[in-house]
């Protein structure tokens, strides 16, 4: 079970990542986005009115892995992985990440609740640019099986 | 963009294949979404798909067919998609326009497996094209 002296933990920010074109690449074509999408064709990126791919709107997700990793180590949280699964998840953006972007993120624990034997923990993960602008906040709920 | 509009209505086919390929470009290595006896052993019945694969897979029609820019999208993973090893699992996604604010549209993503919602409170605040 997860431990309830996490809520409101703020964890250190993530080392920064490079957004790879083709990781961005590898990402779409993983979620079904099609060869003529802005996030595989540079000439359909270019005609979108950017400089390079575009991460499709879920890409952030990959941003939040890694700030989630941190948890995942932290033996205070005894967060138990394999009894996880995806409650809710939501992106705002304030602008798109492009390939060439270099980005970190920071994740603090919001809520813990308990219902129905599960724990619901709640997550927001904010991403920054390298002047510290945040660029988008990722929200996710996780669902802890009991048992 | 015109309120009630049908964006698009897409099959999609998940196979065990789709959730390594998914776990590899994301980085989300949670057994549940490769082996049958973990997923057994936590209570499910078996593999299935990453929330975030559904989530992601959901939207991708309007990024690549209209080049939009998502401004925000939230989902609620309402039921697990479990995918068969020998014929996988096919889902039906689509979007309606469901409100419009001046260069913004809201979209209700919808996403059915097996004839059961799977994206609950599921919507995308778009630019509007």
């Amino acid at each position: 079970m997860v431990n309830p002296e996490i809520i409101g933990k703020t964890y250190p920010v993530t080392k920064p990542y490079v957004v790879g074109r083709e990781k961005i690449r590898e990402f779409a074509l993983a979620t079904f986005h099609s060869e003529n999408s802005p996030s595989v064709s540079l000439e359909a990126s270019k005609k979108a009115g950017f400089g390079d791919l575009v991460a499709p709107p879920t890409f952030a997700i990959v941003l939040q892995q890694q700030s989630l990793e941190m948890v995942i180590d932290d033996p205070e949280a005894e967060l138990d992985f394999s009894r996880v699964v995806h409650g809710d998840q939501g992106f705002r953006y304030q602008r798109p990440i492009v390939a060439g972007d270099e980005l970190t993120s920071q994740l603090s624990v919001e809520s813990l609740k308990e219902l129905a034997g599960n724990q619901m923990i709640t997550f927001v993960t904010k991403i920054f640019d390298p002047q510290g602008s945040e660029i988008s906040e990722a929200r996710s709920t996780l669902v802890v099986r009991g048992g | 963009m015109e309120l009630g509009q049908i964006v698009f209505d897409k099959k999609l086919h998940f196979t065990r294949d789709s959730l390594v390929r998914y776990a590899g470009a994301s980085g989300d290595f949670n057994p549940i979404h490769y082996r049958d006896d973990i997923a057994q052993r936590v209570g499910l019945p078996g593999v299935l798909a990453h929330g975030m694969l559904t989530m992601g897979a959901a939207i991708s029609p309007l990024f690549d067919e209209l080049g939009i820019g998502v401004l925000d999208y939230s989902v609620r993973f309402s039921k697990p998609v479990l995918v068969d090893a020998e014929n996988g699992s096919e889902l039906n996604v689509s979007a309606e326009v469901v409100e419009l604010d001046g260069d913004k549209a809201k979209l209700a993503i919808k996403a059915l497996f097996n004839d059961q919602t799977v994206l609950a409170k599921s919507f995308a605040w778009v630019t509007n094209a």
